[in-house]
């Protein structure tokens, strides 16, 4: 297994590469450019992890799930707690390295995609802290449905920019922020949210995710057997599984099934999709028969998204990383599992890699562990949740 | 080299090269376009696939797009749409112009059998830039179609060379970084981007994106061989969207249009050479 991967040509194998217009083409070299010289910079380095440290409030602690493990009565369940990170997901790791960079490159203006708004609101808090102009492009559709988070990002500043092109959610307003950063590339960064995208994007926000691997492998006394993490593009599963690779480590990577893989509504790209085009890059994605992109279903809008980083693709293909799928009434009774047994109320998207490993917990001896990263905290879920329970929390 | 390109743009400096969306607003129109086009002086047709995601396309052609799915259009469906075009007296070169991921679907072999099938004359894939399409110039060439190539005025000497010297049919400058789309003026750099374009390039070149109106056809003419119209035409076809798809109104939308392009394309005096 080796971890060279992007190589020159920013391939993971098959997966990756730049499959962009030629006018983007200047945008990626300049970024390409500009993000090796900082990943090579020792005061840019410690720069980011200042900022991790001191505003976002890393490191995040790991949560021995006493109880629960307990309950389940097989492997000790330990929390990598993202959701103790400065607003309340790992989103906020990347949007710092990638703010950092932006003004290292002398960049005035920041754009960014979201679906849900976690990531538009990472973006709008680092624009607010580094002081650049913050733009986000948000479907229509998605502006509907999290309202919250839409005016969270204009109280940081931000400017909301409704998409009202194709399906008018998360892969409109990704190829809207695209087409917006293409045309202004001279001030404008574009800071993805996710390991998706023409390299070097998804090796660059593996690399500012990295951290919540990293620490795990310092905070856990001994390895653990398995790391379970939720995979929707999949940059919390990637930064947590990146640095365990070389390890004999078990790792687990959850997918959204959905309404169940067989209803066809679902986000289990890896499982049900095919190889093909999407955000620039060759990866596994959720496509009809003749290559039209189709709209996932999750009851969570972070793993809302028809493509997979291509990084994931690789690791699915050499066999290193296990793929499954939870579907959305597993992770809600995931989620008031861990909610009632351990006071903590985790995010949707998070609540499926923890129900993976409620599933596999029992079937383990309680000297072993697993390692679940829970990548958010619930409370932006608390309105989708009382929806889909009837506003009943019953046992 | 392709028959077609040879007598149609080889060589030539007035070449004026539309682009419509198959199926938009029917497989009929798209056929009664192409013959109307080429009757006002069309040197070749970019038969636009339609797609759900066109990164490189502003909001004319997205909708023209879905209008074009809501009918089912295919990579395939209008790659056999060529044919009828022929029988009707369709003689200029038809350049299919598709996303990559509708290209991957479909597969090398199955496109090039139906390039054979249907006489298609050249491939232009707007998100496969040059370092990823090395294998799909093999075998373009193998097959005898031109694989169109794109620079923008960001594009470095050195890729502009690299492009150039690989660069079949004719090359395509973009006009601005955005998206497809019309606009008003261009920027003063783009002359002398195209300059430094027509100095590297020993096919001829053309000029797109953001060309709607004859005052930039003129202007563009003394630094070029050619200009592209997408949106323009775009545009125009959805403003008769109704009378296409009837019957009997759709010969009066398709003078509509008409006179528009004879308008727009009026400096290079096509109509005066062809008739």
């Amino acid at each position: 297994m080796s971890t060279m991967v992007p190589d020159q040509r920013g391939r993971f194998g098959k997966y990756g590469g730049k499959y962009v217009p030629e006018t983007a083409m200047y945008a990626l070299e300049e970024l390409e450019n500009s993000l090796n010289e900082a990943m090579a910079d020792e005061q840019f380095l410690a720069n980011y992890h200042d900022e991790l440290k001191k505003y976002s409030g890393r490191p995040t602690p790991i949560t021995h799930a006493e109880n629960l493990s307990k309950r389940l009565g097989g492997a000790q369940i330990y929390l990598k707690r993202e959701d103790l990170n400065h607003t309340g997901a790992h989103k906020l790791n990347n949007a710092i390295g990638q703010a950092l960079l932006a003004v290292r490159m002398g960049k005035e203006k920041i754009v960014a995609e979201t679906g849900a708004g976690q990531h538009g609101v990472a973006a709008a808090t680092v624009a607010a802290r580094f002081g650049l102009e913050c733009k986000v492009f948000m479907g229509e559709e998605d502006i509907r449905r999290q309202e919250l988070n839409v005016f969270r990002m204009k109280l940081l500043g931000a400017e909301v920019v409704p998409v009202s092109s194709g399906s008018k959610t998360l892969k409109d307003a990704t190829n809207e922020a695209i087409r917006y950063w293409v045309a202004n590339v001279e001030d404008t960064f574009y800071l993805i949210g996710s390991v998706v995208g023409p390299h070097p994007y998804p090796k660059m926000v593996r690399d500012f995710q990295r951290v919540i691997g990293d620490e795990s492998r310092e905070q856990m006394e001994d390895l653990p057997n398995k790391v379970i993490a939720c995979v929707g593009g999949g940059s919390n599963a990637m930064g947590m599984f990146y640095p365990f690779l070389q390890d004999d480590v078990q790792l687990v990577g959850v997918e959204a099934a959905g309404k169940g893989i067989h209803t066809g509504e679902h986000a289990a790209t890896l499982s049900e999709g095919r190889l093909g085009v999407i955000h620039g890059s060759i990866t596994y994605l959720l496509q009809n028969e003749t290559g039209q992109i189709q709209e996932p279903h999750s009851i969570s809008a972070g793993l809302d998204y028809p493509g997979i980083g291509p990084e994931h693709a690789y690791l699915s293909e050499t066999g290193r990383v296990t793929y499954t799928g939870i579907t959305d009434m597993e992770a809600l009774e995931a989620l008031k599992v861990l909610s009632k047994e351990e006071g903590i109320i985790p995010a949707i998207e998070s609540a499926h890699a923890l129900s993976e490993a409620i599933k596999q917990a029992p079937d383990m001896g309680v000297d072993e562990t697993i390692l679940v990263c829970l990548s958010g905290r619930g409370d932006k879920d608390v309105h989708t949740i009382m929806e889909h329970l009837g506003g009943e929390v019953d046992e | 080299m392709n028959k077609r390109f040879e007598q149609h743009v080889d060589g030539r400096s007035d070449l004026f090269i539309p682009f419509v969306v198959a199926g938009d607003p029917t497989e009929e129109a798209t056929i009664k376009l192409a013959l109307m086009l080429q009757e006002e002086g069309a040197n070749a047709i970019e038969l636009g696939i339609p797609y759900s995601d066109p990164l490189a396309d502003g909001p004319v052609i997205q909708r023209a797009s879905i209008r074009a799915l809501e009918h089912g259009m295919s990579l395939e469906k209008a790659m056999n749409i060529v044919p009828k075009m022929r029988e009707r007296g369709l003689e200029i070169p038809i350049i299919v112009f598709t996303y990559y991921n509708l290209l991957l679907q479909l597969g090398e072999e199955r496109f090039f059998a139906l390039v054979r099938e249907n006489d298609i004359d050249g491939l232009l894939v707007p998100d496969l830039p040059f370092e990823e399409s090395e294998e799909w110039r093999k075998s373009c060439k193998m097959n005898g179609i031109a694989l169109i190539s794109l620079v923008a005025p960001t594009t470095s000497d050195k890729r502009l060379t690299e492009i150039a010297n690989e660069a079949t049919g004719f090359l395509y400058c973009v006009s601005s970084l955005g998206v497809t789309g019309t606009r008003t003026d261009f920027h003063s750099s783009v002359f002398e981007f195209v300059d430094r374009v027509k100095a590297q390039s020993p096919i001829p070149v053309a000029v797109g994106f953001g060309i709607s109106a004859p005052e930039q056809v003129a202007k563009l003419k003394e630094y070029c061989d050619g200009v592209i119209v997408g949106s323009a035409i775009v545009r125009q076809i959805e403003a008769q969207v109704d009378g296409l798809t009837n019957e009997e109104t759709q010969v009066e939308a398709i003078n509509q249009i008409r006179s528009y392009i004879r308008d727009l394309i009026s400096p290079y005096e096509k109509l005066k050479i062809n008739t």
